[in-house]
């Protein structure tokens, strides 16, 4: 389980989160919406524990483990896992390097095969991250990798972003393995928390909840579809108003 | 770079016994060559041998026909013709460490493949230091007839004994019609060492030169600026090199290429970190015919400790249609990319070694296995001296 209670973070001498709370129960996937610069990233970013985000109020609890103060590693190595919208390039480490990483002590020639195939980026192995790789491949690659990581929460940044259709139902496939949605309810572990704008993801992935976030707030809680059907008929206004 | 006084280095003038069995090296010794790539309990994955110590040539052997490995003075005395390549690639009064090596006569390995020969394993040279402030003094001749194939691992160091000393090696390369030769130099010094190498390499048409110069540990002063003539049509010339300055390391490297002919082609590429010591790294090409290419690029990475790195990339062009370019970069390690692989897992440690070990990686074409495997292994060896 996640709870995030009343959480405010700043970056830099700027507050961007005010009073944040959510609850992401066992086996939930929910979505976060909200216009840009609304601070959506900014939660994902703080709820992996970059050091960049500082959190002024509130906590982080993981499993009922407050790892509000946690670094980065160390909430990922408790299960924590995030996809980057624009992952830096790292010239000279190689998707081989990734992979091996995020496998761990499951790392083997047999295991990074199968990842890499999952995601169609067989020929990609020795080829250095994130360079020269197009939307739809930053996308696989990055949600190859949470494969490979098996985390318990997934934070996912706008997957579905600047991916064709073709790629689409690879990358909800993808994210329905890491989500363990082919598990019944019941033995569902797997966490997910997916930022997403158009909410094409909403079509392969089942959530649960879906959010507004507007100017760093939480501004509506409810069914996703619903949302996401207001949002499109009504744009943000309506969040906005709804609130009030 | 500062001066050295070659007469304050005692003579090594001393003869050594002929090794017909290196395995009675002792072990120190072995594990120091193995370091540099030099495998000597079980040759069978070398062409060939070449051992000297201090400036006696100890041991010579070549064990695939149409690979011929012999010292310079052996080589002299089997073909005349052989004079006509001293000191052409190189010039005698380059400097005064060319000239030291000229006055001394220094002997060194004399390797060649037959035309047409292409080895199935590389061929291995050692020149190594014993114990002792002297100066090594070593002339090599390195030729690859029209059509050959011929991959190279030299493996300079010092022993573990040493204090100080000087090396000075004069290389001579002669890449003929169509042939191709990867030379793979691992250096492995001590920090009371200086060293001064002069290499010329002659490429001809159809030729490639191939060169990977690897030194990740300490070193009192390096001072090479090889260059290759790329003399015939489509000859190329590349070179890659990777470099770590520890603290009290001083270092000015590079590598400079002419392109004499139509269609030559070349390719300079250095890696440098610092964790301490000083590096400058050269780079020059000059386009002296239509459609040449050349790119060069040297990247920079200052580690905890300071140290300067000085990139100094040169382009000259002399006439139209050719194509050059370059790009240098240094800096640090962007804090962004170490986070995203702690996302991955990793801790801070784990994630700038990553980093660190894939800035060393450099995608060198044409590169045997075995070869880059040497690198590799090189490169992981000298991790725990980074971080």
């Amino acid at each position: 389980m996640l709870e995030i209670k009343h959480l405010t973070v700043a970056v830099g001498k700027v507050e961007i989160l005010h009073d944040v709370n959510m609850t992401i129960n066992t086996g939930e996937t929910h979505v976060l919406f909200g216009p840009n610069g609304s601070g959506k990233t900014t939660l994902l970013m703080t709820i992996m524990g970059f050091p960049r985000y500082k959190v002024l109020k509130g906590k982080i609890l993981f499993n009922g483990k407050n790892v509000t103060s946690l670094p980065l590693d160390e909430r990922a190595r408790l299960g924590m896992g995030m996809s980057f919208q624009r992952p830096p390039v790292v010239r000279g480490v190689t998707m081989r390097d990734m992979v091996t990483a995020c496998l761990s002590e499951r790392a083997n020639e047999e295991n990074i095969r199968q990842m890499m195939e999952k995601a169609d980026l067989e020929h990609f192995l020795e080829r250095e991250i994130n360079y020269g790789f197009s939307g739809g491949e930053i996308k696989r690659s990055e949600l190859m990798q949470l494969l490979a990581q098996k985390p318990l929460l997934t934070l996912l940044d706008e997957p579905e972003s600047g991916v064709d259709l073709v790629n689409i139902a690879l990358i909800g496939k993808l994210l329905n393995e890491i989500l363990g949605k082919d598990c019944p309810i019941r033995d569902r572990r797997a966490m997910g928390l997916i930022i997403t704008h158009t909410g094409h993801i909403l079509d392969y992935v089942n959530a649960r909840t879906g959010y507004v976030m507007l100017k760093g707030r939480i501004v509506c809680e409810g069914d996703p579809h619903e949302i996401l059907r207001t949002i499109k008929e009504r744009g943000y206004s309506e969040c906005a108003i709804c609130r009030i | 770079m500062q001066d050295i006084n070659l007469d304050s280095y005692a003579s090594a003038d001393k003869e050594l016994p002929y090794l017909d069995d290196l395995s009675t090296l002792s072990p120190e010794d072995k594990a120091r060559m193995l370091e540099v790539g030099i495998v000597l309990d079980s040759e069978n994955q070398r062409s060939g041998t070449f051992l000297q110590m201090d400036n006696t040539p100890v041991h010579t052997c070549a064990t695939q026909k149409g690979v011929e490995v012999m010292t310079i003075r052996q080589g002299l005395e089997k073909y005349a013709w052989l004079s006509d390549y001293l000191w052409k690639a190189v010039c005698k009064d380059s400097d005064k460490y060319t000239a030291h090596v000229e006055a001394k006569q220094g002997n060194g390995y004399f390797i060649r493949a037959l035309p047409g020969v292409k080895t199935e394993y590389p061929v291995q040279s050692c020149l190594y230091m014993t114990k002792g402030e002297s100066v090594q003094d070593v002339h090599n001749i390195v030729i690859a007839e029209e059509g050959s194939e011929l991959h190279i691992i030299t493996g300079c160091a010092s022993s573990v004994e040493k204090e100080g000393g000087a090396h000075l090696g004069v290389s001579e390369f002669y890449i003929k019609k169509g042939a191709r030769v990867t030379f793979t130099m691992i250096h492995r010094w001590d920090p009371g060492v200086v060293v001064r190498p002069r290499t010329g390499v002659i490429v001809e048409e159809d030729g490639l030169f191939l060169s990977n110069y690897v030194l990740l540990k300490p070193v009192r002063s390096l001072q090479m600026y090889p260059a290759a003539w790329c003399v015939g049509k489509n000859a190329t010339a590349r070179f890659n090199s990777i470099l770590i300055a520890t603290p009290g390391s001083e270092m000015d490297v590079g590598s400079k290429v002419f392109l004499n002919a139509e269609g030559a082609r070349t390719e300079i590429i250095s890696r440098a970190i610092t964790t301490g010591g000083n590096i400058t790294a050269r780079g020059y090409i000059e386009g002296n015919a239509p459609e040449v290419k050349g790119h060069l690029e040297c990247r920079g990475l200052i580690l905890d400790g300071g140290g300067i790195i000085y990139a100094v990339p040169e382009l000259r062009g002399t006439v139209a249609g050719i194509d050059l370019s370059h790009e240098a970069a240094v800096g640090k390690i962007a804090e962004e990319e170490v986070e995203y692989l702690m996302a991955r897992g990793l801790n801070r440690t784990e994630a700038t070694a990553t980093i660190v070990r894939g800035f060393l990686r450099v995608d060198i074409e044409g590169l045997p296995p075995v070869l880059g495997a040497e690198i590799e292994r090189a490169v992981q060896a000298s991790e725990q001296d980074v971080m």
